[in-house]
């Protein structure tokens, strides 16, 4: 069963292990998250928990997100509980900022259950998944690494461009660009997922986990960590 | 609240007892090398012309002449490595880097030795 929690990015640092190997290191505060649902295949269709991480304000909690974490007095819930219909099960907590599903990780969880860093002791790979740092319409050379065109040679004002984007012949001799042709766009700020990266420590105590090398997005960014299933 | 939690994470990583020298100082640095399971300690000896860094990053640069060639080493402060920074002369310097050092030769790279302004008894 895969192993999740939510967290945040704290920021890279350097660390020494005994043997005087220093390791740079992405420190996340990963949880304490709260359980907040538990999908079954039953019910569901698929298996999986539904985390909440970093406590949301009460004031900028809507209604419907204070409703999903504990239970709340109304007109309808009187009606259905006269009714004798059974509501469902409540975490009991405060509304959460981050909420996200980790698919497959049921055994024993319930909700309302406190789930810590700890979960991770004996983890020793993680993917890391978060939404990267938003770099704007970027240019082929910084988003798809192409070589841009000559320094000399007559090239003019096209130093950093494309090149070509396809002639008659290309796309079975459509006339055009082939599909998915690579060109420059919006770079950045969407999910990634760095897959493999090793568990340098846990300090539960701290609620810290320290992984060797990047991690996607800004500091203070959310991220959701994951056992990895790819050694 | 990041610089705290970053804090706490380097705190683990610091050496209690930080080699004190001051850039300019003329050092032995006792680093542990390990040669296949047994463990000996190398010593290199020469200037101190920087420090770098802070928290578990902290660095120090050490230059001396090896058969007339200029040789610097980059030594983590906080690296479990280091044995031990012995110092044995202290230089007066005006400046944190010294890297106007390296373009000296011969004797010109002696630095004038720091005496203490109470009189010898």
């Amino acid at each position: 069963m895969a192993k999740g929690l939510l967290g945040r990015k704290v920021g890279m640092t350097q660390v020494f292990d005994e043997s005087g190997r220093a390791y740079p290191v992405t420190v996340i505060e990963a949880g304490p998250c709260h359980v907040l649902q538990v999908r079954t295949q039953d019910r569901d269709g698929y298996e999986a928990v539904q985390l909440g991480f970093a406590d949301k304000p009460r004031r900028l909690a809507r209604r419907s997100e204070r409703g999903h974490v504990a239970t709340l007095e109304s007109k309808r819930s009187k009606k259905l509980k006269a009714a004798g219909v059974e509501s469902p099960a409540k975490a009991n907590c405060e509304p959460k900022r981050f909420i996200r599903e980790i698919r497959g990780m049921v055994d024993g969880l319930e909700v309302g259950q406190e789930i810590t860093v700890g979960l991770l002791a004996e983890v020793k790979s993680v993917d890391v998944t978060a939404t990267s740092k938003g770099s704007g319409f970027t240019g082929v050379m910084k988003r798809w690494n192409f070589g841009g065109l000559c320094a000399a040679h007559g090239a003019k004002k096209v130093h950093r461009s494309l090149g070509g984007t396809g002639g008659k012949a290309t796309d079975r001799g459509g006339g055009r660009p082939k599909k998915g042709k690579k060109m420059p766009g919006q770079y950045g700020n969407e999910r990634v997922t760095t897959r493999n990266i090793k568990v340098v420590r846990v300090d539960e105590e701290n609620g810290l986990l320290l992984v060797h090398g990047a991690v996607p997005g800004p500091t203070g960014g959310m991220v959701i960590v994951r056992e990895t299933n790819k050694y | 609240m990041s610089q705290k939690l970053l804090a706490l994470v380097e705190q683990s990583s610091l050496r209690e007892d930080v080699p004190q020298f001051n850039v300019g100082d003329t050092v032995d640095v006792h680093t542990r090398i390990l040669e296949g399971d047994k463990e000996r300690i190398q010593i290199f000896t020469g200037t101190v012309i920087a420090k770098s860094g802070s928290g578990t990053r902290a660095m120090f640069t050490v230059r001396r002449i090896v058969a007339g060639e200029g040789v610097e080493r980059k030594f983590p402060l906080h690296s479990p490595k280091i044995a031990k920074v012995e110092v044995k002369r202290s230089g007066v310097v005006r400046r944190a880097k010294l890297y106007f050092l390296r373009d000296r030769v011969g004797k010109a790279v002696r630095l004038r030795e720091k005496r203490d302004n109470a009189p010898q008894a």
